[in-house]
């Protein structure tokens, strides 16, 4: 078969931001996964929750202080979160630096946090089907906090040895990405483990 | 690269290329380059292997099941274990046939059908197919040891929950959820991403083959739908290892839970099992009709609906359980409405070929056969969505015979056309259309004779299930009948090994495109070399290859680094280009750590925390950012 050549496409660059990049619609298909994941599981607390009262059976709620620090915490990570996706759309590499250390040193904030969270959740998973479902939502979200702060420490301790391509600032946009979706998933469920059971009183 | 454009490159320029791509994305004879190798369609290849020895493990344990279920009171197998075997069989004739083949054969395809050198993201690819393959081991050897499965296929609470299956079984089985849905995850994602950003230049939206659409609907199904099995699946694992209660009653947990989760993705499994056939179908009538499809627009946007109305459906399994009566009246006439996008398409398929000129080849017979046997099996499946009759032969062999005509006829009977017309593409030989018929016929007389005589069976009150039946009922002749049909079935499926086996050896070469078929993957040589396409092909017109005049390419992607291009998500412009993974250990190191992982926490629930240690290790080597290769040089060709 003939063929016939039309075209160069070695003038195209080869890195780029967003939904121009295989990465962020491979990012974009896993939080649609894990965000069915938590709309699924937070189905389940309701459908429990209509075929117990009172919810939380023993009457006593998760406290209050600690989950709504992490919440506060977690939404001011935001500020820097949208300068470090900006600085590396800049490709700027010394902000880009700098807010990934900071975004590192958050989120062990917000690990620690969450260690205590799970202290002050005055339920057990084994005692009844509500200690099952709030360790099984507060697990979730913590897997995701976890991985998405491994993979902050990675690119950090990367920028701080390499100097950054186009290719890495593109990461890290996506590494911002990934961190809204963690913030923004933790707010239903914090209405749901800390407001909900507190409404129905 | 300075000529003037356009042109045709001359063939010294061409063997060049060839040698120096064949050095860029080749993938050696040692056996470590096998291992980790990212080659789509090696790994494709070994996908859909697998997936074929494990349709026929789980069609040896139909056959031992209908050996036992030939007549009366029949002792030859313990009720024991005829729960595990038909636990195993529906299980892997849907965890890890159905699926995962359906999938394998994407991986292979969709990357030439886009005119791309490899999918989206080939070491998630690698990953997925190692995982996939150790879940199947796993739960195949636990099987063997006497510790297979044993609450069906779908495993309702509380038979499966810690009371009713006591020791490791049902935990075998959940942990094998977790490695297939994990590995057909990742594939439904490099799936999205190849078709969204990875088209050919020219194909746009409209442009699209069906079987790529088919894929794309396939693959956000898998993305919405599975996502409650392996919470469901894990929900039951803890109940069972760590003491939780979400499908206790006694301590406000609910056994529906468990049902209302499993049937949110059930539902729509059995079209992630049916829409790429359904896509396969298109690929063959079109070919074997010389002709478009007709009515393309009305066929996409049937495949977009069956989609979304797949996910209404869930409840109407749970018929049974008393739900709310108009609840059940909804979900009847959604059951009934599904019937619309597949009558659509069935009528399209016939007008194409009524339009064209069909040439009676294996794939075609194979899709006929389909044709035939769906439609007998959507009109039980509209029977069964009224509920009256639902609650009537609940759970008798009805339902059997009902679902195995939905799955063969809509599934098996497509996969075997599309054997028959891509292993040329696969293999650079045709399969013998001798056998071909004997195959099909044997397949589609033994199909029915097996199954009609079930419904007989299941409306004369035959419970599934039952690993015997007392005489005198008037079930023995049936069932013998029904036992007999199996056998032609399994010799069907041999005579087809002994095609394969015999073709790869002497098989009639196939050249290019021996069916003048019209998609991208027809453009290389059978099999395709390890780059796919030496330039970027540019799309023309919906039928790639059956446009007039010479094939237009672009040159420019570098031949000595691993690249890809991206076009625009709808209107497929060269866009950038993109690096593409090189060949890595590191996937399947991670896939061992995650067997360790998923394994290890079956016998020891603290597993689940120290095992995520070395999968972390294996991930944070496999993602390292690499410092990318000078692909700014480059040569001129
Ligand atoms: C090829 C020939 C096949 C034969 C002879 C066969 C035979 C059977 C029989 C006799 C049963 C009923 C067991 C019982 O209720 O006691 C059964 C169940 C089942 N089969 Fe098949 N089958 C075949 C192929 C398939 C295929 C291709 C699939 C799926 C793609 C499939 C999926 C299932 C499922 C899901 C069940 C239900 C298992 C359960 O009750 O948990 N079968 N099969
Ligand atoms: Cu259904």
């Amino acid at each position: 078969m003939k063929h016939q050549i039309v075209g160069d496409v070695a003038s195209l660059p080869d890195a780029a931001f967003s939904h121009r990049t295989l990465i962020w619609w491979g990012v974009l298909g896993f939080i649609l996964i894990e965000g069915t994941a938590f709309v699924l599981a937070g189905g389940s607390y309701f459908f429990l929750m209509n075929h117990t009262t009172p919810w939380p059976p023993h009457r006593v709620p998760p406290d209050l202080l600690i989950a709504s620090c992490f919440t506060a915490l977690l939404l001011l990570s935001e500020i820097p979160n949208v300068w470090t996706d900006r600085v590396a759309h800049a490709e700027r590499l010394i902000p880009t630096r700098i807010g990934l250390a900071v975004m590192t040193l958050i989120g062990l904030a917000l690990i620690v946090l969450r260690w205590f969270e799970f202290q002050h959740l005055n339920i057990k998973w084994d005692e009844n089907a509500y200690g099952s479902i709030v360790w099984a939502l507060l697990f979730l979200h913590t897997v995701h906090l976890l991985t998405d702060w491994v993979d902050t420490l990675v690119l950090t301790v990367f920028a701080f040895i390499h100097d950054l391509e186009r290719t890495h600032y593109s990461d890290v946009a996506d590494n911002c990405l990934y961190w809204h979706f963690v913030a923004l998933a933790w707010l239903p469920i914090y209405g749901l483990l800390y407001w909900v059971p507190r409404m129905l009183k | 690269m300075s000529a003037a454009l356009p042109r045709e490159p001359g063939s010294a320029e061409i063997a060049a290329l060839d040698a120096q791509l064949q050095r860029t994305w080749g993938t050696g004879r040692g056996l470590w380059e096998r291992l980790a190798t990212v080659d789509h369609k090696i790994v494709g290849r070994r996908y859909v292997i697998t997936g074929f020895a494990f349709f026929v493990l789980a069609g040896v344990l139909a056959l031992l099941m209908r050996t036992q279920l030939m007549k009366a009171d029949h002792e030859l197998i313990s009720p024991d274990r005829y729960n595990q075997i038909f636990s195993m069989h529906g299980t892997t004739m849907m965890f890890l046939f159905a699926v995962p083949i359906m999938e394998a054969m994407a991986v292979y395809l969709v990357p030439l059908m886009c005119g791309t050198r490899n999918i989206s993201f080939p070491r998630l690819n690698a990953y997925s197919y190692w995982v996939y393959l150790a879940g199947g081991v796993m739960v195949w050897i636990a099987f063997l040891l006497n510790v297979g499965p044993e609450t069906g296929w779908f495993s309702y609470v509380p038979l499966a929950g810690p009371e009713y299956s006591a020791g490791k079984r049902t935990d075998f089985w959940a942990q094998m959820i977790t490695f297939t849905e994990v590995a057909a995850l990742a594939v439904a994602v490099e799936l999205v991403a190849t078709i969204m950003k990875q088209r050919a230049p020219g194909m746009t939206l409209a442009r699209m083959p069906l079987f790529l659409w088919a894929m794309l609907v396939t693959s956000l199904m898998v993305i919405i739908a599975m996502p409650a099995v392996m919470l469901a699946s894990s929900f039951l694992i803890s109940d069972r290892l760590i003491g939780t209660h979400f499908y206790n009653p006694v301590e406000g947990g609910d056994a529906l839970l468990w049902q209302h989760l499993f049937w949110f993705f059930g539902h729509p499994e059995v079209y992630i099992i049916f829409l790429p056939a359904l896509g396969m179908v298109s690929s063959i009538v079109i070919t074997f009709s010389r002709r478009t499809i007709f009515a393309y627009t009305l066929m996409v946007l049937a495949l977009l609906a069956t989609g979304l109305l797949a996910f209404g459906l869930w409840v109407h399994h749970m018929f049974a359980t008393g739900l709310p009566r108009l609840g059940s009246s909804f979900y009847t006439a959604a059951s009934m409405m599904i019937a619309i996008p597949s009558g659509v398409q069935i009528f399209s398929w016939i007008a194409t070929m009524w339009d064209g000129k069909p040439r009676f080849q294996s794939p075609l017979l194979f899709v006929i056969g389909f044709i035939v046997i769906f439609v007998l099996g959507g009109l039980t499946g509209v029977m069964l969505a009224a509920v009256p009759l639902d609650l009537q032969v609940h759970d008798t062999y009805f339902v059997v015979a009902h679902f195995h005509y939905v799955l063969i006829g809509g599934a098996v009977f497509p996969l075997f056309g599309a054997f028959y017309y891509w292993f040329p593409k696969f293999t650079g030989r045709m399969l013998s259309e001798r056998l071909g018929r004997w195959n099909f016929w044997l397949f589609f007389i033994g199909f029915n004779v097996a199954f009609f005589p079930m419904h007989i069976l299941g409306l004369a009150g035959m419970p599934r299930r039952v690993y015997t039946y007392p005489s005198g009922l008037g079930w023995e002749s049936l069932n013998l009948l029904s036992s007999l049909g199996a056998f032609l079935i399994g010799v069907s499926v041999v005579l087809f090994i002994i095609n394969v086996m015999r073709s790869l050896r002497v098989g009639e070469p196939a050249g290019d495109n021996p069916w003048d078929a019209p998609t991208l993957e027809w453009a290389m040589s059978s099999p395709p070399p390890p780059y796919n396409f030496m330039h970027v092909p540019v799309v023309t017109g919906r039928e790639a290859l059956w446009q007039p005049g010479p094939r237009q390419v672009l040159e420019g992607l570098s031949p000595s680094h691993r690249e890809v291009l991206c076009t625009t998500a709808l209107a497929a412009e060269p866009d950038i280009r993109q690096p593409s993974a090189t060949p890595s250990l590191w996937p399947l190191w991670a896939a061992l750590a995650t067997t360790v992982w998923f394994i290890g926490s079956i016998f020891d629930a603290r597993a689940v925390v120290w095992g995520a240690f070395p999968l972390a290790v294996c991930l944070i080597g496999w993602l390292w950012p690499t410092h990318p290769e000078p692909f700014r040089e480059r040569s001129p060709a």
